[in-house]
């Protein structure tokens, strides 16, 4: 029997889950340019999308591939705001600038490495644990800031991530910082053993583990890799804005899962790709800007990542059981 | 080395071989207070198909789970080619070619045939502790031939697992079992779930096994299934072997006498 094209298409979508949100970014791009006159793709306008990007795409990135190893950080919105704040307060303590990130990263791969142990060990639901941990790291970054957001010194150099770079000046430095940890998580994903053990522990934890895949110890890389790029991210923004305030990434959490499944990842595991979890956080940019460029009232903005992530679901489930159901292997 | 100190090591690979290629002695196990296995005794031999059955909670399950490391025996022993052998984890039995397949699938379903074929044990091209790029060329070459092996032809090894038949996708893992060189097959009802025209190729994938040299351990809640495929029936009941005889020698009607 040939395939039919109808076969083709789901076989396709199986296979790259992230093409559809991939095609609702083009047609939300091609709409806002319509609608704002040009303005939307002006280099003005993609400089503000583009340079916000790095920042709250890391956080998808990191959750994308958590969440295709079968588990979950709600804390990542929390982490974003006390890596760069542990970050600011050394520098300001006098200690220079690498080892400040540094000292930063690793807080946040302590945070990560909790979310992971309790979840391992006590066998709860990591939506609880890191629901938790979401208090507990926002109030440490509240009570170490002693309540008031301190000022980073002018003369830190932190254009290495900052800086405008580019044809025009279209790119801020984190982009390429950003582009690089994208290109290496996609290509652990797809071309290294980890990425394979990875999917396993979140397609089939009973089969990964039988299979001699060391599932515990994937999990918690994982949770660590995420806790890390959301302290990254934040570490970036918060040399962009100079001031490392204790309420940033809040809310960011839920954005990220919002972008994980806006670009096919499941939330069963073992379903997702870091590129589709950079098209979610693209698309959340791009709602947000296009929104305000098509002088629509900003305050939709929420109403419109809403209603896509549980289109989105909804379509991504619809489609795989739709798939599953048409026999797409005929015995040769 | 000398001759003297050579003809000792000969004649005990004779031994090895001789040996049969699981030999269980006396295996008990308490759950939580529940004496699951009363002292059971069992011989695989090379190339072998043993057929498992007996109702639920006879000990069967406890039984296979003990071989494949998945638990450890409280008492009792396990030798693997006449050496006593001591099996902590999965990793550890398939170290010694012993190798599980469930009724619940041991596949990932939205993995590819190759990746399937190769998690946990994946070729890499470069690698820097344990970690690294697989080999995938290599990866996409073998699995087709591993499964173009047991009779099973597929597209391509791009598929994903999720994709295929339950039938297939059993035929997909023992592939797996076959390519590395496993010497014993262990089924945990691996037809539950499956049509009848599935059933049948699972079955035949099952009766292949000693053409490969490979030893099988079905469980099966089938009676009809297990003379089909297997080479010797052993039941069990309460916890106890309660029923050993080759298929040749035994017949439906005897067996149902006996329960």
């Amino acid at each position: 029997m040939r395939a039919s094209p109808l076969r083709n298409l789901f076989r396709i979508y199986l296979e790259k889950p992230e093409l559809a949100g991939a095609a609702l970014l083009c047609i939300l791009t091609a709409v806002f340019e319509a609608r704002s006159n040009g303005a939307f793709l002006s280099p003005d306008n993609l400089r503000g999308i583009l340079g916000l990007l790095p920042e709250v795409g890391l956080v998808s990135v990191g959750v994308t591939i958590l969440m295709i190893c079968g588990e979950f950080d709600l804390s990542v919105g929390s982490t974003f705001a006390l890596a760069p704040m542990a970050t600011s307060l050394t520098i300001i303590a006098g200690v220079p600038l690498v080892p400040a990130i540094v000292i930063g990263l690793v807080i946040a791969a302590v945070i990560g490495f909790v979310n992971g142990f309790i979840t391992l060990t006590f066998a709860i639901p990591s939506f609880i644990t890191t629901l938790g941990m979401l208090f507990i790291v926002r109030s440490l970054t509240v009570v170490i800031s002693g309540g008031f957001p301190p000022l980073l010194p002018d003369d830190l150099a932190t254009g290495v991530f900052t800086q405008y770079v580019g044809p025009g000046g279209l790119l801020r430095a984190s982009f390429l910082w950003f582009l690089g940890v994208s290109i290496a998580a996609s290509a652990i994903m797809t071309l290294c053993n980890l990425g394979n053990w990875i999917r396993a522990t979140g397609g089939n934890l009973e089969a990964a583990a039988t299979m001699g895949v060391p599932a515990r110890r994937v999990k918690l890389f994982c949770f660590i890799l995420c806790s890390m790029l959301a302290g990254f991210g934040g570490i970036i923004q918060v040399f962009r804005l100079q001031s490392p305030l204790p309420s940033i990434g809040d809310g960011l959490e839920l954005q990220a899962v919002a972008a994980a499944v806006m670009g096919g990842t499941a939330l069963t595991g073992g379903i997702g790709t870091v590129l589709g979890g950079i098209v979610g956080a693209l698309l959340i940019r791009i709602i947000d800007n296009g929104l305000v460029m098509s002088q629509v009232d900003a305050n939709w903005f929420k109403f419109a990542v809403g209603a896509l992530t549980i289109l989105a679901v909804i379509g991504n489930s619809w489609l795989r059981r739709t798939a599953r159901s048409i026999k797409l292997e005929s015995p040769a | 080395m000398t001759e003297a100190s050579a003809s000792p090591d000969a004649s005990a690979d004779a031994a090895a071989v001789a040996a049969p290629i699981v030999e269980c002695r006396h295996l008990h196990k308490w759950y939580a207070g529940v004496h699951a296995l009363k002292g059971v005794s069992l011989t695989i031999k090379r190339g072998e198909v043993v057929g498992l059955v007996g109702d639920n909670g006879a000990g069967k399950s406890t039984l296979i789970k003990i071989i494949s490391g998945v638990h450890p025996p409280d008492r009792g022993e396990i030798l693997v080619d006449g050496k006593r052998v001591d099996i902590r984890t999965p990793k550890q039995a398939m170290n010694l070619g012993i190798e599980t397949i469930y009724q619940t699938n041991s596949m990932v379903p939205m993995m590819s045939i190759a990746r399937n074929l190769f998690i946990g044990r994946e070729p890499l091209a470069v690698s820097i502790f344990g970690f690294g790029l697989m080999d995938q060329a290599h990866m996409r070459r073998e699995s087709v031939k591993a499964i173009a092996n047991v009779d099973l032809h597929l597209r391509s090894p791009d598929a994903l697992v999720g994709e295929l038949s339950g039938g297939q996708q059993q035929g997909v893992a023992i592939a797996r079992a076959i390519h590395f060189k496993s010497r014993v097959l262990i089924l945990d009802e691996p037809t539950n779930h499956l049509s009848v025209k599935e059933t049948a190729r699972v079955l035949g994938f099952v009766r292949g096994l000693p053409a490969q040299g490979v030893a099988g351990i079905l469980i099966s809640h089938n009676l009809h299934h297990v003379i089909e495929a297997c080479d010797r029936i052993v039941a069990m009941a309460r916890g106890e072997i309660v029923f050993d005889k080759p298929v040749g020698e035994t017949s439906i009607e005897e067996f149902q006498e006996y329960f």
